[in-house]
């Protein structure tokens, strides 16, 4: 789930973490780089990479790209600017870089030395026993597949109404208007029923619009499905801190995946889009 | 062993209790039912309504008198003071006993999401971009997963292209840290000191010229054979 994109070399969160190492292990100052030595090892150490996954390993090739071009003006002779004024120095703005990485870092590491809520130190309540507040994984209710989700829906399917001769043609609702429907009601309980969301009079368009809504907001995790057992009935509750979030996260979705007249033709049209 | 543990211990306690200590204050008995059943932190507002017709001061003093009580007889909890409310905790020396019991794993946290969470809580409200552009990777990931752990929220938008939005920490951030509030954060390294350093090295790098440094490093060497670099051989 976390950072699962990036390339990790096994230990380095990044490219500044790695050229942190480096800088460490040649024992050199931050703020004094032998750069073509780090270069070159930056360059080594990329080398080892078994394969390149291109989307976290772009981070390592855009520093590499720097570095290479810091290298090179560092080669440039130095002259004085007409107001005399001396040129910067070129590493200057990736050892800022390094500097505030490093402060960061440094405080980081004395967070997770502190006595930690559930891992070294543990608060009254007795709900441990039964859930974490910090276990994301491995809660009782395990998340609901999407196949549990498809079982669900065909079920609401099944029970709508058929489609009358003549249906009436309702102004359409988008995906986005619909997921602040479902959130609204998170308003009034923390955790809804999934059949809830499809009672009433709902015809098969709004059944697929709320479910697509559904599957976006749990995608955006501003709710998530689960089921204390498998086949079980499966409870939507949001994902967020609060109904606030919820909301705001949901606010992407607005305007995506416009719901069309329930005509025909809009039918057809989204097929072909999707 | 235990059998023998619980006789030397026992008389010692009776001993105290009768002389040197009287009972727990009822005050200060009433402060830690109510701590115990609140299990999460009890800000000192909320301790004073509840307990109706004592002042402020007072209920302030029966805490650290229970505070002072729990250390002194060594007992296996704490009163600590986090985000901005009082909370029994458990020792930190009791967490391996206290874990097996319980079952489970222990919340994971990772680098990428300690460093992530170290830069909202020093800079929120802040935008991914800027946390991006302070870790140098992709920060998506880890913000979903922290938001979902409820260590950050979100605070609004900034009005800016785009109008990203802000994230900031959350009050189980500071509990699950052990954090009176985010003035308890430890103090992070003086930027205006690093920048001064940075300064002068530049000074120093112009003044004798950086292409020689270059080249003895290419040339293999570790350090640059460069006079300014006494930086460079300190450490």
């Amino acid at each position: 789930m976390t950072g699962g994109c990036t390339v990790k070399l096994d230990v380095f969160e990044g490219p500044l973490d790695l050229l942190l190492h480096l800088i460490k292990r040649n024992e050199v100052q931050i703020t004094d780089i032998p750069i073509a030595l780090i270069t070159d090892q930056y360059l080594a150490t990329l080398e080892q990479l078994p394969e390149l996954n291109l989307d976290g390993a772009g981070e390592y090739l855009v520093m590499a790209a720097t570095l290479m071009l810091i290298k090179s003006r560092m080669l440039l002779p130095i002259e004085p600017g007409a107001d005399g004024e001396v040129e910067e120095d070129p590493r200057a703005e990736l050892v800022q870089q390094l500097l505030e990485y490093q402060r960061y870092r440094e405080v980081a590491e004395r967070l997770v030395d502190r006595p930690v809520l559930e891992r070294d130190v543990f608060r009254g309540g007795g709900e441990h026993l039964e859930r974490g507040v910090l276990q994301a994984d491995g809660p009782p209710v395990r998340d609901a597949t999407l196949g549990d989700l498809m079982a669900a829906l065909r079920e609401v399917l099944a029970r709508a109404k058929a489609p009358l001769p003549h249906e009436i043609l309702r102004p359409g609702i988008s995906v986005g208007e619909c997921a602040q429907r479902i959130l609204a009601r998170f308003a009034l309980g923390d955790d809804i029923p999934f059949d809830a969301f499809f009672e009433g009079e709902a015809g098969r368009d709004e059944i697929i619009v709320t479910f697509l809504a559904l599957l976006e907001l749990i995608r955006l995790r501003a709710v998530r499905a689960g089921q204390a057992e498998r086949f079980g009935q499966i409870t939507v509750s949001l994902a967020t801190a609060n109904l606030g979030e919820a909301v705001e996260l949901a606010r992407q979705l607005t305007d995506t995946y416009v719901w069309g007249r329930s005509g025909e033709d809009d039918e057809r049209q989204r097929a072909g889009n999707h | 062993m235990n059998v023998n543990a619980l006789e030397i211990i026992e008389p010692q306690l009776e001993h105290s209790m009768a002389e040197e200590q009287p009972m727990m204050d009822r005050l200060q008995a009433i402060v830690e039912s109510l701590l115990f059943a609140a299990a999460a932190p009890v800000p000192l507002a909320r301790l004073v309504q509840a307990l109706d017709g004592h002042d402020r001061r007072e209920v302030a003093a029966a805490i650290r008198r229970l505070r002072e009580t729990y250390e002194r007889e060594g007992r296996g909890l704490r009163i600590v003071e986090v985000a901005g409310g009082f909370q029994i905790r458990t020792v930190p020396e009791h967490g391996p006993w206290v874990r097996r019991l319980l079952g489970g794993k222990p919340p994971r946290l990772s680098r990428p999401m300690l460093e992530t969470l170290a830069i909202i809580a020093y800079r929120q409200p802040c935008t991914r971009p800027e946390i991006e552009a302070i870790r140098g990777v992709d920060v998506d990931a880890v913000v979903m997963t922290l938001l979902e752990r409820r260590m950050i929220r979100i605070v609004g938008r900034k009005e800016a292209p785009g109008r990203p939005i802000l994230y900031g920490t959350t009050p189980e951030f500071l509990e699950v840290f052990g954090l009176p509030d985010l003035e308890a954060l430890p103090p992070l390294r003086d930027l205006g000191e690093m920048a001064d350093i940075l300064r002068a090295t530049d000074l120093s790098l112009t003044a004798e010229g950086v292409v020689p440094t270059d080249e003895s490093a290419e040339a293999g060497t570790e350090q640059p054979g460069d006079p300014s670099d006494q930086s460079g051989e300190g450490s």
